[in-house]
Formats: C-alpha cells, sequence, structure tokens
C-alpha cells in the first residue's frame, strides 16, 4: 500500500447523495479475480448515454477534469454493498482522496485498507467545494494527513477528523494484516482459553 | 448484548487502537473472496481456522440446469477459483452441486452454523442478516476477508448501539418486509451510520426466525454495520432443529449461556426510536434507494413537498430514472416482471406466503415471473410441499437455487426499461440489470402483482 502523508490535487464534483457502490463499479465487473484494472469501470453506467456512447457531462468525461484527483460528493457516499471493487476502480483511476459529508462504514474501512483517504468535512463546506470545481478551470486543494487539514491556495483551510490507528497506518503505508500477526500470543492465549 | 458479545471476543487492547475481535465463524462466496486468497498466496500466509470457514457458490450462479457448463467465462473462472482455494486451503466448500449450497446467509442458519453469542463475518453486506440469533454479524471487504483468513481476528472499533423499539401487533396482511421497510423510511439510507441496531419489543418477540432474519437483513440498507435482535424461545426451537445435538454435552447450560446473551431492562443503548407496529402497511419502493417508498394505499409523492434541496434532486432524479409521475396512485402502476428470491425473502415461509395468494390463480398475461429458492434445501422441502407446483400452475419460473436477480450477476436480468416487483433488498438504478427499474416489496406484494400485473393491496387476498 502507497504511503499517504500530503496530496494536491485538482477536485472532481459529483453533485449526487447517496451515492452506492452499485454505480461506482456495477456487478457485472466484479467477476474478474485481480485487483486491478477496474479504472475502466469506474461509474461505468453514468458515464454513458443509454445508446451506450459515452456522456459528455458526466465529471469524469469531462476534458477539464481529466487530471482530477479528489473526487467531491454528497452525504453517505459508498452505501450498498462490500465490494472492495469500488475503491480498487476510484484508485486506479487516479483518485487518492475522497471528501463527502458522510461514508457508509464498509465503504469507509475498505478505503484505508487501501490508501484512499475518505475525507468527512461539513455539508456547507462540501457544497463549497462542489461549487468551486464547477467555476474555477482546475480548482485544486491540499490534503494534508499529518496535519489533519485540508487548505486551498486562496487561504482557505479547514481541519477534519481521522482515527488516530488508520491515520497511522496510512502514513507508514502499513500492512495491517502483519500488524494482526504481531499479536499472535495473545491470539493463541485466546484460542486456548476457549477451546480447551 | 453488543457489549457482552464484543467483551467476549476482545483478543487484545490498546490505547488509541481498535480492539483486536475474535471471529467465530467465517463465510466466503465466489466474488469476493479470490483476490483475497491471492493475497494469502503472495504473502505465503495459510488459512488459520479452516475448521472455522466455509464457503458457497451463490451469486454468479446460473438458475437453470446445472449440469450444463456455465457459458460466462468469467462466471466460470471465479467458481473454478473458489473450488480451487477451497480444495488448496482446506476449508469446506458447499458447491454447485452440492445439497447444502445456497445464497450464504441462506445456509448459515440452515446449516445451524449460525449462533447465538458469535461473531459472524462475510464479504457480503447482508452478513447482517445472522443477527436474528443474537449474533454480530457484519459485511466486510476483500481486504479484511484476507485479514480474517490469516488471522481469525479484525481489528476494529466498537460501533455505537441503536435501538429500534417496535410495539404494538401488525395489523393482517403487513409482513416482516413491510416493517423494515417502514423502518429505514423513517430513519433514512444512513439512519443507522456507524451503529449496530438491535431491534426489540412485541411485535419483534411475536416474529418466527425467518421473519426476524429478513429485518435483520436490511440493517445494512438502514446504514447500519450490524442488526441483532436477543436470543429467547423462539431462536432456541429454531436451533434446536438444526445442529447436532449429539455432539453437545450439556444442551440446558448452551441454550442458557444463549438465553444469557439478551439485552436486559437496563441496558443502554447510544439513541433509542420507537416505532408504533400498528401505524404500518404492506410498503412498495418507488425510487432508487430502500429509503424511498410508500404505504401500497398511497400515490407517488412530489420532489416539491421535500425538506431540502438536495432531497428534491434525488428525488427527481429517482422518478426519472423510474419514469414515475408524482401523484400517480402506486395502485395503477403496472409492471413487467415479478422476482421472488434473495437473501431477504427466499426461505420457505416466504415462498409459502406467495404461494398462498398465487393457488388457484393466473400470472398476468403482461407479466414474466420466477421464484428462486435461496437454498437447495429450501427448494427441495418446497417441492415436498408441492408449492413449486402451484407457483408453475400459475405461469412462473421455478429456479434452482443462487442469488439471481437480486443483482444480476448471471444471466437473470432485467432489460432496460422493464419494471419489477422484487422482494430483494436493493432498488439502487441498474441493480437487476441496465436500466431496469425495481420495486421492492414482500412475497406476499409481489404475488399479488404478478396476479394482477400492477401493484395491489395483496391483503385483498389474505384470508
Ligand atoms: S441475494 Fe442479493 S443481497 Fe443477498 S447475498 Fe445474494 S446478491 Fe447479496
Amino acid at each position: 500500500m502507497k504511503p499517504f502523508t500530503s496530496h494536491e490535487g485538482q477536485v472532481v464534483p459529483l453533485d449526487r447523495v447517496d451515492v452506492d457502490t452499485d454505480q461506482i463499479i456495477p456487478k457485472q465487473f466484479l467477476k474478474r479475480i485481480e485487483r486491478t484494472g477496474y479504472g475502466q469501470f469506474l461509474f461505468h453506467d453514468w458515464r454513458r448515454k443509454e445508446d451506450g456512447t459515452p456522456d459528455p457531462t458526466f465529471c469524469l468525461n469531462r476534458k477539464k477534469f481529466k487530471n482530477g484527483s479528489i473526487l467531491v460528493a454528497g452525504k453517505n457516499f459508498g452505501c450498498g454493498s462490500s465490494r472492495e471493487h469500488a475503491p480498487w476502480a476510484l484508485i486506479d483511476h487516479g483518485f487518492r482522496v475522497v471528501i463527502s459529508s458522510s461514508f457508509a462504514d464498509i465503504f469507509k474501512t475498505n478505503c484505508y485498507e487501501n490508501g484512499l483517504l475518505p475525507v468527512e468535512l461539513p455539508e456547507n463546506q462540501t457544497a463549497r467545494l462542489l461549487t468551486l470545481a464547477e467555476e474555477h478551470k482546475a480548482f485544486k486543494v491540499t490534503v494534508d494527513l499529518v496535519a489533519k487539514k485540508i487548505s486551498d491556495r486562496q487561504g482557505w483551510e479547514e481541519d477534519f477528523e481521522i482515527d488516530p490507528f488508520v491515520r497511522d497506518s496510512l502514513m507508514e503505508g502499513l500492512d495491517r494484516i502483519s500488524h494482526t500477526m504481531s499479536l499472535e500470543e495473545h491470539i493463541k492465549n485466546y484460542e486456548n482459553q476457549l477451546f480447551l | 448484548m453488543l457489549d457482552k458479545i464484543w467483551d467476549r471476543h476482545t483478543v487484545h487492547t490498546q490505547i488509541d487502537r481498535p480492539d483486536l475481535i475474535y471471529i467465530d465463524l467465517h463465510l466466503l462466496h465466489e466474488v469476493t473472496s479470490p483476490q483475497a486468497f491471492e493475497g494469502l498466496r503472495i504473502a505465503k500466509r495459510h488459512v488459520r481456522r479452516p475448521d472455522l470457514t466455509f464457503a458457497t457458490v451463490d451469486h454468479n450462479l446460473p438458475t437453470t440446469d446445472r449440469s450444463l457448463p456455465i457459458h460466462d467465462d468469467l462466471a466460470r473462472n471465479q467458481i473454478a477459483a473458489l473450488q480451487k482455494n477451497a480444495r488448496d486451503f482446506g476449508i469446506t466448500l458447499y458447491d454447485v452441486d452440492s445439497e447444502k449450497q445456497g445464497i450464504v446467509h441462506v445456509i448459515g442458519p440452515e446449516l445451524g452454523l449460525t449462533q447465538p453469542g458469535m461473531t459472524i463475518v462475510c464479504g457480503d453486506s447482508h452478513t447482517s442478516t445472522h443477527g436474528a440469533f443474537g449474533a454480530l454479524a457484519f459485511g466486510i471487504g476483500t481486504s479484511q476477508v484476507e485479514h480474517v483468513l490469516a488471522t481469525q481476528c479484525l481489528p476494529m472499533d466498537k460501533p455505537k448501539s441503536m435501538q429500534i423499539k417496535l410495539s404494538g401487533k401488525l395489523s393482517k396482511g403487513v409482513t416482516a418486509k413491510d416493517v423494515i421497510l417502514g423502518i429505514i423510511s423513517r430513519i433514512g439510507v444512513d439512519g443507522g451510520s456507524g451503529h449496530v441496531i438491535e431491534y426489540t419489543g412485541e411485535t419483534i418477540k411475536a416474529f418466527s426466525m425467518e421473519e426476524r432474519m429478513t429485518i435483520c437483513n436490511m440493517s445494512i440498507e438502514a446504514g447500519a454495520r450490524a442488526g441483532m435482535i436477543s436470543p429467547d424461545a423462539t431462536t432456541i426451537s429454531y436451533l434446536m432443529n438444526k445442529i447436532p445435538l449429539e455432539d453437545i454435552e450439556d444442551v440446558k447450560s448452551l441454550t442458557d449461556s444463549w438465553l444469557d446473551l439478551a439485552s436486559d431492562k437496563e441496558c443502554q443503548f447510544d439513541s433509542v426510536i420507537e416505532i408504533d407496529a400498528r401505524s404500518l402497511e404492506p410498503c412498495v419502493t418507488w425510487g432508487t434507494n430502500p429509503e424511498m417508498s410508500i404505504p401500497i394505499t398511497e400515490s407517488i409523492p412530489n420532489p416539491e413537498k421535500a425538506t431540502s434541496q438536495e432531497a428534491k434532486q434525488a428525488m427527481q432524479r429517482a422518478l426519472s430514472y423510474m419514469d414515475l409521475q408524482p401523484g400517480v396512485p402506486i395502485q395503477n402502476i403496472s409492471i413487467d416482471r415479478v422476482f421472488i428470491g434473495s437473501c431477504t425473502n427466499s426461505r420457505l415461509s416466504d415462498l409459502q406466503a406467495a404461494a398462498a395468494i398465487l393457488k388457484g390463480n393466473k400470472v398476468n398475461e403482461n407479466v414474466k415471473a420466477m421464484v428462486v429458492p435461496g437454498s437447495t434445501a429450501v427448494k427441495k422441502e418446497a417441492e415436498e410441499l408441492g408449492l413449486d407446483k402451484i407457483f408453475v400452475d400459475a405461469g412462473f419460473e421455478w429456479r434452482e437455487s443462487g442469488c439471481s436477480m437480486c443483482l444480476g450477476m448471471n444471466p437473470d436480468i432485467l432489460n432496460p426499461g422493464e419494471r419489477c416487483a422484487s422482494t430483494s433488498n436493493r432498488n439502487f438504478e441498474g441493480r437487476q440489470g441496465k436500466g431496469g427499474r425495481t420495486h421492492l416489496v414482500s412475497p406476499e406484494t409481489a404475488a399479488g402483482a404478478a396476479i394482477a400485473g400492477h401493484f395491489v393491496d395483496a391483503r385483498e387476498w389474505i384470508d
């Protein structure tokens, strides 16, 4: 997992609430047995019109947002299925941060596991970012995980909360399984108590 | 109850670190596991407790003749990968041709694997179903599947607890599905976020285990981490028929320990919601998430009356996707398809409820209807009771078990524009097939709609 300390990138606005994982990556693309290569299927159905041609109005298809790496969306992002293919697709497409006023629990954990940073901001702030991303030619923000701050070049700055363990793991790019395995003695003790 | 289960499973605690929680039962299916096994291989790790790990195939599997080869290469590969992984790592697999095959959340309880007080995980969000037994059961992603395979543990922060108390007797013809849809429409698709919901109250007590599973199943649709119901006499009598009693030394102390888990009166919850069950009616969803539902007696809501701009936009989007007009009575909406199945409503009692309405009736000529039993065992039991005949005589297709059109990963999908009355749990855009329009309902309402060709108040058929 790629460590995450600070990232500056262009903001891509997805002005929708309750974005579910069936939209992030539709099920027909879950049949592969790899972790990579899902970026091309990100928001597959929303990127296309009914006849299958690209919908030029959808944010990911707009030239202006081609190099964006920070996605901003409405509340309750990532609800629905537990598919980890959702963060895999976002990362594969080039996103490093997703900003929303709230995330679904399983989705959030799946992001942490893969080094994608979900940032929760108050609703008026996400709304502001959605507007600025539209207005500017290339609106950029910096997400600083060390300082737990998000800022833009015009001097706006906002703190965000993140669980201390999650923050440490993301900053180190920690392999969580190795971490648990280092507690092997405790696991053994627990099992002995339980199964003897 | 959450506290008791949590404490009993805490392997290790550290300040500013999540608790390390031991997992008693790990269920696997073909779609979310291949990358986890691949990860194990790359890191040269083994499965710590293959004896606590069980796998089945359900998501991809065709529901037509199982003796024929699977046409879809990718689906076939994924199933073959699970077969190989189960073999290589010594895990029990209820395979395509097994009598014990079925939707993972249907077979867990059916085989007696799911028991009170357990911690249960599966790479599938509807793992919340198993909470009906007083277990802490939740869905996880593929990295966590790998984590549990390797260590049988998960680092986790304890979720908050929410009590949803249902009092009063349900009126005739209002089902568990209507209750959970009613709850979600009140608290919203993110109302349970960060919480484990415990359902309590006389309405819940009166429910059978299968009805309780329907309730807990859709907890995730309210954004909750899990749903649970305290074990009681109903739980025990269900399990006494499922677990091998001869292997248990002291049955009484086992069942007592289950009853001990139940939340007591003094139990503190982080939040409490009370709902009068008498106010609930059969429900139909009209929109593109499970919160967007109305009683069968009402009309499509008007976005102009939404409480916020955001809500208004979401409603407008949903209505346009669903091709519906505000103000139209839901009973005027005609349908093209009916799907009875999924881990929410595909157990024997669901099929019995639908069959009771279908008996002696015919599916409307404009409707294509199918029923997909939740497991091979449910299918067999239903056939012994002659339910298959009732469905087939009415004009339904009678299929092999699996997830089927709940998510349409196998060939069972809606065509663009088709409108479906479905007993599944998600009405997201394209969930049952690109451009398909899903209305979530109970098996009774689905059966009624199949006969009428449009939504109807199925209570008219229930005697
Ligand atoms: S029936 Fe549907 S919701 Fe249940 S496990 Fe299968 S795909 Fe998931």
